[in-house]
């Protein structure tokens, strides 16, 4: 298998007040085509970041991304994103806003033809009976059905995940998950997913790239998941390997949360709150720049 | 939910505060204010102009909603003229960094100025157009006055866009007109119709300004007339009209403002 998505020496630098502030520094990755690859991290250490360059809605400081032989410059639909909160148009329904990205990917294709498009995704995440409901008539689960679907309708040549489950509770997660790695496994699309989930991680993916913390953050370890596909949970769950794997990933988390913790020490305390049996640390609110900050920094 | 002492207390307080107001009124006029109409008396001098509302019997003696409406057309041509010149220099404030710094602090000290103040203005402006120059310069100010609530709820409804939505547009690489109508402008919706709500209060504020002196007909320069002319009782049945008409202006708005606000 060849590479498909390679970002190299990746590196984004935040100027503010109290000088620069290297969030990501040479980031190295390869995504080969139909891989499907999770980023996990703290929150706050980047990751996030890497994604939305990665998406375009980011400009890096430095260095590369080269998706299907070609250097990528500014956003597109050729990247399908799905974000964390569904970020649906609330004026348009489900339907309208699956058919407002289908319009600009397949702008050669007829009105049917489109429409036809969007009515097959929809359906296939399960809402072939919600079309035409505006997001407020939706539960969150489905909004998110719906972001999943305009991501997939595109017929990009990836998809970009930012946490996608995050704002979900535990059950609506794991049918999402299902619907996502079916959609996935039909249409044979590359992935990349930013989750801070563990088991998540495990039953999605091929590899999983571990980020050390930021401030300059880079890859830390690769974690291959070998798990026969297509997975079913239970299985996942008895493999033999899945605890050892998880074990890996823990371990991992842990030790970058204690050295992170060191550093901290002397200044704001970091929030402590556990996601499942993992401990996660917040940064301190000036240390990782706000999505807002973000988006000003990169116009 | 109990709120509520009684059935009708929805018609039947208000009903009572407008006795109470009617009732100070008579004692005033009656005691230390002997120039003030009585109710009364009011209601009998007005009486003709409101049981034939729409009657013409001269170009000053009008019925009470035919004034009302001559003010209605100049308000609406000068409210319309606000809202055309005001949201696009909204959406541009909002959007551009630049603009806003550039044009904000003039905005700021434009925006207090009283319609007493612009409508010589708009007459010297419109000199040249002769009989026109009354009516245009009456637009010119209704216009001016009352744009800046939609300029700058506008430009905070531009401001307050979700990055979320911004971030829809930007991956879907949607082009520059297809954001803004179909993105930017949706946002901002509920942001502008609160804008054109104040906006149209404002205006129906001007419009009386405005007919007093340049003495047009309508239900202000019917006010600045009667006052010349000793008819008291008729200037507290504009009073009484304006309000009347600004407050069903205000309600209706708000209707509309609500179906968007969901939206």
């Amino acid at each position: 298998m060849s590479t498909y998505l390679e970002l190299s020496n990746l590196t984004k630098i935040y100027e503010n007040s109290k000088g620069p502030q290297i969030v990501v520094k040479d980031f190295n990755l390869s995504i080969n085509k139909g891989e499907f690859v999770c980023l996990i991290g703290h929150s706050g250490c980047g990751k996030s970041t890497v994604l939305s360059m990665v998406a375009g809605l980011n400009d890096s400081t430095g260095g590369g991304i080269i998706l299907a032989g070609k250097e990528l410059v500014g956003a597109g639909p050729d990247r399908g994103v799905v974000f964390q909160s569904p970020s649906l148009l609330p004026w348009l329904t489900a339907f309208e806003n699956v058919k407002l990205g289908v319009d600009q990917a397949f702008y050669t294709a007829s009105n049917e033809e489109r429409r036809q498009i969007v009515e097959y995704y929809l359906s296939v995440v399960g809402l072939a009976n919600a079309m035409h409901k505006k997001p407020t008539e939706l539960s969150q689960g489905m909004r998110q059905r719906v972001g999943i679907a305009r991501a997939f309708a595109l017929s990009p040549k990836m998809l970009l995940l930012d946490e996608p489950f995050g704002m979900l509770d535990s059950l609506t997660r794991f049918e999402l998950q299902q619907v996502l790695i079916e959609l996935w496994r039909k249409d044979k699309k590359t992935a990349l997913m930013v989750t801070h989930d563990v088991d998540e991680s495990l039953f999605l993916s091929d590899r999983i790239v571990m980020m050390t913390n930021g401030p300059e953050a880079e890859v830390g370890d690769i974690l291959e998941v070998k798990f026969p596909r297509p997975r079913e949970r239970k299985a996942v769950l008895e493999h033999p390997d899945y605890y050892r794997l998880r074990e890996h990933l823990i371990e991992f988390l842990e030790v970058h949360a204690h050295y992170k913790k060191a550093h901290e020490q002397e200044r704001i305390p970091p929030a402590r709150f556990s996601l499942g049996e993992t401990e996660c640390q917040v940064l301190p609110k000036n240390e990782c720049p706000t999505p807002k900050e973000m988006a000003s920094n990169s116009n | 939910m109990n709120k509520s002492k009684f059935k009708f207390d929805w018609l039947v307080l208000p009903l009572f505060g407008i006795g109470v107001v009617l009732l100070l009124w008579s004692v005033f006029s009656a005691t230390w204010a002997k120039e003030l109409p009585s109710p009364m008396k009011t209601w009998e001098k007005s009486r003709e102009l409101i049981l034939s509302p729409f009657a013409k019997r001269g170009e000053m003696d009008q019925g009470i909603l035919r004034f009302t409406w001559y003010s209605l057309v100049l308000v609406a041509k000068g409210y319309a003229i606000a809202l055309l010149v005001g949201t696009p220099i909204g959406f541009c404030l909002g959007l551009s960094k630049t603009f806003s710094k550039t044009f904000d602090p003039i905005i700021q000290i434009l925006r207090p100025v009283s319609p007493l103040a612009w409508l010589p203005l708009g007459l010297i402006l419109f000199l040249g157009a002769g009989k026109q120059a009354s009516e245009l310069g009456a637009l010119f100010t209704i216009a001016i006055c009352a744009m800046w609530p939609t300029v700058l709820n506008t430009a905070v409804g531009v401001r307050a866009i979700p990055q979320d939505y911004l971030n829809v547009a930007k991956v879907l690489k949607l082009s520059r007109t297809k954001t803004l109508f179909k993105v930017l402008i949706p946002a901002t919706l509920p942001y502008m119709f609160t804008g054109f709500r104040l906006s149209l209060g404002i205006a129906w504020l001007v419009i009386v300004a405005a007919e007093m002196l340049t003495g047009r007909p309508g239900v202000g320069g019917f006010l600045w007339q009667e006052y010349n002319s000793l008819i008291y009782e008729h200037i507290i049945l504009c009073i009484i009209t304006i309000g009347v008409v600004g407050f069903v202006l205000d309600r209706l708005m708000s209707v509309v403002e609500k179906r968007f606000k969901t939206a």
